[in-house]
């Protein structure tokens, strides 16, 4: 369908404001969380990397689908459906400008990065991997980059192979270039490390990949959120994220797969919405994306999501990752002053993710006591065993920015740090 | 912070840092592995009964202070315990946790376990605190898979 001006498609009332000026304390004031306090204390947020807060913009896009735009899509001939129909595709245009694909076509909604690469083992995987071939992945990859991969494999008879990590949290190269063979099918690799803050050199990698003959699959759920995005820059295969890590809903996600492949794909759940004509004797699909959207999909998620990518896009993606890696500093410069901390994960490049180690308290002890002093940090493994297992630590606390944290939050974080001195030292 | 203090109070802080019984025993007596998924919290209990009676029991293995604490605790209480009796305290113990409420609980049982009653305010920390035992539910068991609490 024809996808028209795409904020009057979505949006039915105000527009968003862009922002001229990049204030992070103008910028707090969209975030209604942001002005909560816990345990009477005023909240440090500084968990983003397990999902991120929700501005107004995209609040309000979701509350105004209900209120006023709510009808099922790609079926009514009625106007509520055609505007929601409109609405729900004009996001999935806003989601091809945001990464720079070629073409609205390559973009399938799912429920999030985890979907989306499941959705590849299964459907790409099943029909192009057979017994004796391999995937490669890494020590820093999710468990979600992970467990799909050894279900496919595991089925078909394939191996998976582990791109090594230096002690810096840095994939070593040579490693890599070992590993590539004929025999490679897929690479998959995580372009921001959810554990360490590793940013991968993944426009090399996919060019390695596809040098051997091989696919590449980049999992941008922690690179979306902190750097600019061109999948076609990165050149790779398939690129997956979820957009609650985006200031989006949850349950909205993104698999982005070049056009070729896509439409060679077979289907990945079957029912309505995906097909084209169906007889108890046979069923033809719809075209790609359609065909890997059976069911009605989250239709509000979908307009939250565009909400969410029309806001940072106002603020601006260059600006964030610039602002962010100043914070990064600046945290980094403060925690290396408390006594007894270990920073895990040091690599040259890396997005606003600290992970760390107090030497005299557990991190799950750590995160306790910081809650208790309004500072949000996620304390465990990350769903990264593979990376604590690298290091020999059962687990870490972890820190992760995001542009509407400041300095103030950080210099919560060390005062709370303080605290845990006080009861744990 | 007063919370806090009630969590992490004097005695258990002690038994995090200066655990008790935390040595392995031979091969011979019963043992399980307990596993908490979410922080990653490993520990391993060993126990000797003998004519229905706890003769020794020690554990080894890393975590919060909060797991360690009660891992330590569990086993200075419990030496020497019947069978039954170390039961009855392990379920006076989950009431401390999780119920608040004092109905069935045996205070003169539980002795110093009861400062562990600071951690019903914190109940992600819960699993923590029971950790250790039901990981020796399973070794008197015999259960040969990992207990994990999650
Ligand atoms: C690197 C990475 N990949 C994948 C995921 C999975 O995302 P979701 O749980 O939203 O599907 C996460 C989430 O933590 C992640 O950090």
């Amino acid at each position: 369908m024809a996808v028209k001006s795409m904020k009057s498609a979505r949006g039915r009332g105000e527009a968003v404001v862009p922002l001229t000026v990049f204030s992070p304390d103008d910028i707090r004031g969209d975030f209604p969380i942001l002005q909560t306090t816990v345990h009477g204390k005023r909240l440090a947020y500084l968990d983003n990397a397990a999902t991120s807060q929700k501005p107004q913009a995209v609040i309000a896009a979701m509350t105004r689908f209900y209120y006023s735009q709510n009808a099922n899509i790609h079926r009514g001939v009625y106007e509520l459906s055609m505007e929601a129909t409109a609405a729900y595709e004009a996001a999935r245009e806003c989601v091809r400008q945001f990464i720079n694909a070629a073409d609205f076509r390559e973009v399938v909604f799912v429920r999030g990065a985890t979907e989306a690469i499941n959705l590849v083992a299964t459907s790409w995987g099943q029909a192009n991997v057979r017994a004796g071939d391999e995937i490669i992945l890494s020590t820093l990859e999710h468990h979600s980059n992970i467990v799909p991969w050894q279900i496919l494999a595991d089925r078909v008879g394939a191996r998976l192979r582990v791109i090594p990590i230096n002690e810096a949290g840095e994939l070593c190269m040579e490693e890599y270039e070992k590993l590539l063979s004929p025999r490679t099918r897929l690479v998959a690799i995580t372009h921001v490390s959810n554990a360490l803050g590793t940013i991968t050199p993944v426009q090399r990698m996919v060019r390695m990949a596809h040098t051997a003959g091989a696919l590449a699959l980049v999992d941008g759920a922690q690179s979306v959120p902190h750097l600019p995005i061109d999948v076609r820059d990165i050149d790779c295969d398939f690129f997956v994220f979820s957009g609650h890590k985006i200031c989006g809903p949850t349950g909205i996600g993104v698999l982005y797969c070049r056009q070729a492949i896509l439409q060679a794909m077979p289907p990945y759940q079957g029912g309505g919405d995906m097909i084209e004509t169906v007889t108890f004797a046979k069923t033809t699909y719809a075209p790609a994306p359609q065909k890997f959207e059976a069911g009605t999909p989250n239709i509000s998620g979908a307009l939250g999501l565009a909400a969410a990518l029309d806001y940072v896009s106002g603020i601006g993606m260059d600006r964030i990752a610039g602002y962010e890696h100043q914070l990064l500093l600046y945290a980094q410069e403060k925690l290396s002053q408390v006594k007894g901390l270990k920073i895990v994960g040091t690599a040259a490049e890396k997005a606003a993710v600290i992970s760390f180690v107090l030497s005299y308290a557990h991190p799950h002890d750590v995160g306790t006591i910081l809650d208790g002093q309004g500072v949000a940090i996620r304390t465990g493994h990350h769903c990264c065993q593979p990376v604590m297992d690298r290091y020999g630590i059962p687990a870490t606390a972890r820190v992760s920015l995001a542009f509407y944290n400041t300095r103030a939050d950080v210099d919560q974080l060390v005062q709370g740090l303080q605290t845990v001195k006080e009861v744990l030292g | 912070m007063s919370d806090l203090r009630e969590l992490y109070q004097e005695v258990i802080l002690d038994h995090a840092k200066h655990p008790r019984n935390f040595h392995t025993m031979p091969d011979s007596v019963r043992a399980a592995d307990g596993h908490n998924p979410l922080c990653g919290d490993r520990l391993k209990v060993f126990v000797q009964v003998e004519d229905g009676v706890i003769r020794d029991i020690s554990f080894t293995g890393s975590g919060c202070a909060i797991s360690t604490a009660s891992a330590s605790m569990m086993t200075e209480s419990l030496k020497g315990r019947s069978l039954v009796e170390a039961q009855a305290i392990f379920e006076s113990f989950h009431d401390l946790l999780t119920t608040g409420d004092h109905a069935d609980r045996d205070e003169e049982l539980l002795g110093k376990l009861a400062v562990f009653g600071g951690v019903r305010e914190f109940p992600v920390r819960v699993k923590c605190a029971t950790l250790a035992w039901h990981t020796l539910q399973a070794a008197l068991k015999g259960s040969a898979e990992p207990v994990k609490t999650e």
